[in-house]
């Protein structure tokens, strides 16, 4: 459905990017600076690369070698600015139609009640941008896109410029446009928590460069990967199953693919598909099965890649099961217990690290 | 005071007539300039900028004279307009409003390229990323959003206008119901015996139209400056 391959200089800055997807949800991810807003500004038509191919959906938007340059206003790319960008001379309903009006009647899907209702903004419609918050300008700009019905959504940063309590605000909507609207959105961002709970797979910048493209589960385990994917942050994704609740103690018990985690504070139903992040540094290793712990997730596996031995860190993959998860470990430990792939260990987490934080809807 | 003679009425009505036709006939052009300035970047663009700007540092009489020179009957420009379209500039009130206009020009063009230079250029590429093509995001982008200084611009040159005398004198001279503006009237009765009162009563009339159009600009600007800003005037 995407497809996109580009090379460009600008300054000293180089560019040199390619990536294919077909899922809902991808995700560029990398730190500021890795390129990721080029990119999606390529994609929009925004800047035309010295040599460059964008295809959405089997329509050829940019092909340099064959001289193809479709116009950012003919492209039908809706775009999702990191700072809004709403019409300030305009109310929130021209805001919202403004692309609508462009868009030729034939290829309008997207319909104004619907788009408002999705993003509960009717209350706002009459209103101008700067009686607007921060989250409410990011919905209008996020409906603004949508109604000019769209081939495929760019979402940069739509959180960047946002508090917390916002952040997951704008998060439930763009999962609701995901599950609802069924169109393809390239989601920009260098927060793993976004990550995980949007996209299905991402594409790794780092230096102008697509480093790395895949399922999400797939890259975060990567080990090669640790100095892009971020130092505190890193650590496995996967996916599981809600499972049970115990409401007397508020712990959700989830199952995937090897076995079963326990974490706090979520509010998933049992059979709902949820994905979890668990961070390396919330891991720890046993050689043997601890008795008299407090930790409540013991996973049997063993260990399948120890990571670079440079400095006090070492981050070590256990598999357990058909999945992986990082543990980041002293080098002093690693060597103590004579860490090496194969050797069979208990991977230790603690449910309290693992709360609504590190759960997303799959 | 009593009530104004024909004769003052006569000079308000022209002085009004010629600064708006002024302000109208160069508002599309100064926007054209201002964009070039202010977006555009070519060879030789200090020069033109310089040229734009030269009204403003010369004598109004050195302009009014070269208007003569080339908008006159037998100037290349002014002769030209003649034998094509039977068009006479010099000595009509025309004339006047093209010298109004010329010496107007350069306040409006910094007034509008201001205003170009703080809009965001991003929120114009928002518009491009949803359907409008250069035209329309002009039209409904920047055009809007450079509002107040297309307000301030247009008032810089009326006032500019309303004041306007030696370009005028030069190229157009004082006749009567046909060039002789406020200003131009007032000298006249400064140069007659006995024409003081004629000439205070006239410059009465002068400041009232001037703060008027003041005032009035001031408020337009305001409203503007509301909507641009998007809080509700």
């Amino acid at each position: 459905m995407l497809e996109v391959a580009i090379r460009h200089r600008q300054g000293s800055f180089r560019l040199d990017a390619s990536f294919a997807s077909d899922v809902a949800v991808t995700a560029l991810f990398g730190k500021s600076g890795a390129g990721k807003t080029t990119v999606v500004n390529v994609i929009a038509g925004l800047i035309r690369p010295d040599e460059g191919r964008v295809v959405v959906n089997g329509q050829v938007l940019l092909d340099t070698a064959r001289r193809v340059w479709v116009p950012a206003r003919q492209r039908r790319v809706g775009y999702v600015f990191q700072e809004g960008r709403l019409f300030p001379h305009l109310t929130v309903r021209q805001n919202l139609l403004y692309g609508r009006f462009f868009t030729p009647a034939a290829d309008r899907y997207a319909v104004l009640d619907q788009v408002v209702g999705l993003l509960d903004i009717a209350p706002l419609l009459e209103r101008r941008p700067a009686a607007l918050s921060g989250g409410e300008k990011q919905r209008v700009a996020i409906g603004r896109a949508l109604l000019a019905s769209p081939r495929i959504l760019l979402l940069d940063e739509p959180l960047a410029s946002l508090d917390p309590g916002r952040k997951s605000e704008i998060l439930f909507y763009v999962e609701r446009l995901r599950d609802e609207m069924r169109i393809p959105m390239v989601y920009v961002t260098h927060e793993i928590e976004e990550i995980v709970r949007l996209a299905e797979r991402m594409v790794l910048m780092s230096d102008g460069r697509s480093v790395a493209c895949g399922p999400v589960p797939e890259i975060m385990a990567r080990l090669d990967l640790k100095p892009m994917t971020g130092r505190f942050e890193g650590g496995a994704v996967l996916d599981a199953v809600v499972a049970a609740h115990d409401l007397d103690y508020g712990i959700t018990t989830l199952a995937f693919d090897g076995g079963e985690l326990q974490c706090t504070g979520v509010d998933a139903l049992p059979g709902e598909r949820v994905r979890v992040r668990i961070r390396a540094r919330d891991v720890a290793i046993s050689l043997e099965r601890p008795t008299g712990i407090s930790m409540r997730n013991v996973l049997a596996g063993r260990i399948a890649e120890v990571g670079a031995q440079r400095g006090p860190e070492v981050d070590v993959r256990i598999e357990i099961g058909r999945v992986s998860l990082l543990a980041r470990l002293t080098r002093r430990s690693v060597d103590d217990l004579g860490l090496a792939a194969g050797r069979p260990a208990y991977a230790l987490v603690k449910s309290v690290a693992l709360d609504h934080r590190s759960v997303g809807y799959a | 005071m009593t009530m104004l003679t024909p004769d003052e009425w006569e000079a308000i009505r022209l002085s009004l007539q010629v600064s708006l036709w002024g302000v109208a006939a160069s508002l599309p052009l100064a926007v054209a300039v201002a964009m070039l300035l202010a977006r555009a970047r070519f060879p030789g663009k200090s020069v033109f900028d310089a040229v734009v700007h030269l009204p403003l540092v010369l004598p109004p009489v050195v302009v009014g004279y070269f208007l003569l020179l080339l908008l006159g009957r037998k100037g290349p420009i002014g002769g030209w307009l003649e034998s094509t379209f039977g068009v006479v500039v010099a000595f009509r009130w025309t004339g006047a409003a093209i010298a109004a206009a010329v010496m107007g020009f350069p306040l409006m063009v910094r007034a509008i390229r201001l205003s170009i230079e703080t809009i965001d250029a991003r929120i114009e590429s928002a518009a491009a990323t949803l359907g409008a093509n250069p035209a329309w995001v002009f039209a409904t982008v920047t055009l809007p959003l450079i509002l107040p200084g297309l307000i301030t611009g247009m008032l810089l040159s009326f006032a500019r206008s309303l004041g306007e005398f030696g370009a005028t004198i030069t190229f157009v001279s004082s006749i009567p119901g046909e060039t002789r503006t406020l200003p131009l009237a007032i000298y006249g009765y400064t140069q007659v015996p006995g024409g003081d009162l004629q000439a205070l009563r006239l410059s009465i009339i002068a400041v009232v139209l001037s703060l008027g159009a003041l005032l009035v600009s001031e408020v337009m600007v305001r409203r503007a400056t509301a909507r641009v800003a998007g809080r509700d005037a």
